[in-house]
């Protein structure tokens, strides 16, 4: 298959690549997909919690060409977003940037889901961490 | 591409291929289970029944009938010669599918009042599933056997498939993902045992290693040229005619060509070029084999000397000189071909299908899906060189290194993690 020259670059010159302390009450940490079905993402994001900015983003993919491409290019358009900037981002958009053909949409899908996973995964570690504060500023 | 044919290039090649730095040229083709290049010795050998001699080997009564028919009697005896038969037990079809279609449907329908139980492997070629699943739908019963671990059938699992109903038994000589070589001998010799019909698939195999029907006992043989440096859209079907003499229903009706069983003008400049290619692999064989199967045994020691986790699928043993099948844990087979583009390989991993699954012959042998969405084919052939697998042994460490880095499964195998026990959150996709 042909692939277009986005995903080729993204390939060849992935960005973000790399991993943050998990542990960390700042990351979030999203793990999607299963190595049976070819796909397995990994998608952290650093959020600062005073402005729910995401400050970093980085990722690491086992996957064909287009699935590296599409956690790829969630790093570089969640950076510098809001929690809730970043979660309005649709698969669609990444299939349109990237010209990915129907047979790799599902790689976009995993892309959503990683990037809604690490928001999740942080947003459940602010509770968990600060449960008290948010009940004194009620 | 360097040929002593005096032909005038094509006018624009899509895989022409570029000088690289070291003298060789890339793309380099590995791919030689899915086609072979033309031998220039079988272009040169065909080249003149296109236009002088381009009469129709039926033509009984002129010398261009002749002409043709005498070039074809004399690849029946080449191909003959290089499988142990003889020439009126060889058949023309167009192909490898046609030949597999026609000995299963054939002895099937001819049988057919002899018993309805057809016996086969799963990691058979489709054009050999299909058919046994076409069969089923006409009230023929087939039983599908496993394999073991390394690819090959279960003599025991075959001796308790077989029963007084079955007339057929379907088992390919070399398999076209891993290469290994069933012991058609040993499958030969029960089938002989019990009066079963014996036809092996060997279009991997012929020309590669020796096949020889009557110390195999094989009763039906598909044959195809462009797998032994041949043309395409050429084969033949070895149909045995004693002892005992098989008999097979056409698919094909009409003329009454090759004794009947498959009718249609015989491809007269293919059939040569099938015919002189076999007489090539007849000759060559022995060197060729030792040769190639030296490339292949110095790709698999330079990769797996510098990459751990990695696995070969199928028996090393029983196993065609030019084939190697890797898989390469926590990578995934299409990114490692997209990161190898100037080599022509295979992936088991189809990632572009619909359903996703991966090769269903790596899944026989008890790989894991995400080993076998790992893998990568490689098929060595008459034209690779020493200077070809090494780059290509260069190419696919660096790539892998390169793509371990970027995968989450490595990382989390190094910290410790097994990868098995771990929920995965995206099982449904």
């Amino acid at each position: 298959m042909s692939y277009s020259d986005k995903v080729i670059d993204h390939y060849n010159h992935p960005r973000n690549v790399g991993s943050m302390d998990k542990s960390s009450a700042d990351v979030g940490t999203g793990l999607v997909g299963a190595p049976e079905c070819g796909d397995v993402m990994k998608l952290q994001i650093k959020v600062n919690p005073e402005t729910s900015v995401i400050e970093d983003a980085k990722f690491k993919t086992f996957g064909c060409g287009s699935a590296i491409a599409s956690s790829s290019l969630a790093t570089e358009w969640v950076k510098g977003k809001t929690i809730d900037e970043a979660l309005a981002i649709k698969n669609t958009e990444i299939v349109k940037e990237l010209a990915l053909p129907p047979v790799k949409i599902h790689c976009s899908v995993l892309a959503e889901d990683a990037i809604r996973a690490a928001i999740g995964d942080w947003k459940k570690k602010q509770e968990a961490t600060k449960p008290v504060a948010v009940q004194a500023a009620h | 591409m360097s040929t002593d044919v005096k032909t005038p290039p094509p006018a624009s090649q899509a895989t022409e291929q570029r000088p690289s730095a070291n003298g060789i040229k890339l793309p380099i083709y590995m791919d030689n289970h899915a086609t072979t290049q033309l031998d220039p010795r079988v272009l040169e050998e065909m080249l003149p029944y296109f236009m002088e001699k381009f009469g129709n080997a039926a033509s009984r009564n002129h010398p261009f009938g002749w002409a043709a028919e005498e070039a074809v009697e004399l690849s029946r005896e080449r191909i003959a010669k290089l499988i142990g038969a003889t020439a009126k037990e060889i058949i023309f079809t167009s192909g490898a599918t046609e030949s597999d279609n026609l000995a299963i449907k054939g002895v099937a329908e001819m049988y057919r009042e002899k018993g309805n139980h057809i016996i086969t492997a799963v990691t058979e070629h489709k054009a050999v599933l299909d058919t046994c699943k076409h069969l089923e739908k006409g009230g023929f019963r087939v039983t599908y056997m496993p394999v073991q671990k390394d690819g090959l059938v279960d003599l025991e699992d075959l001796k308790r498939a077989m029963d007084d109903k079955t007339i057929l038994v379907t088992i390919m000589a070399a398999n076209n993902e891993i290469g290994v070589v069933q012991p058609l001998a040993e499958i030969g010799k029960l089938c002989r045992e019990r009066g079963v019909i014996f036809h092996t698939d060997a279009v991997q195999a012929i020309g590669k290693i020796p096949v020889d029907v009557n110390k195999m006992n094989i009763d039906v043989a598909s044959i195809t040229g462009h797998k032994l440096y041949g043309p395409k859209g050429v084969g033949a079907l070895y149909v045995r005619r004693k002892n005992p003499r098989v008999q097979l229903v056409p698919l094909i009706d009409g003329g009454g060509h090759e004794r009947g069983m498959r009718s249609g003008t015989l491809n007269v400049p293919g059939i040569v070029g099938l015919g002189k290619a076999c007489e090539i692999a007849m000759q060559d064989m022995p060197q060729e084999s030792v040769k190639i199967s030296g490339l292949r045994d110095r790709l698999r020691d330079k990769i797996m000397g510098r990459l751990d986790e990695t696995y070969i699928n199928g028996s090393m043993e029983q196993r065609l000189p030019g084939n190697l099948n890797i898989s390469f844990a926590y990578v995934e087979g299409e990114s490692l071909l997209m990161g190898i583009n100037d080599i022509a390989v295979s992936s088991g991993s189809a990632c572009t299908s619909a359903t996703l699954e991966p090769s269903y012959v790596l899944k026989a042998l008890g790989t894991g899906d995400d080993l076998a969405h790992s893998s990568i084919r490689f098929g060595i052939g008459r034209f690779n060189t020493e200077a070809e697998v090494d780059y290509v042994a260069d190419r696919v460490i660096e790539t892998v290194e390169r793509l371990r880095e970027l995968s989450p499964l490595y990382e989390m195998a190094k910290e410790g993690v097994d990868l098995k026990s771990v929920k995965w959150a995206g099982e449904a996709h």
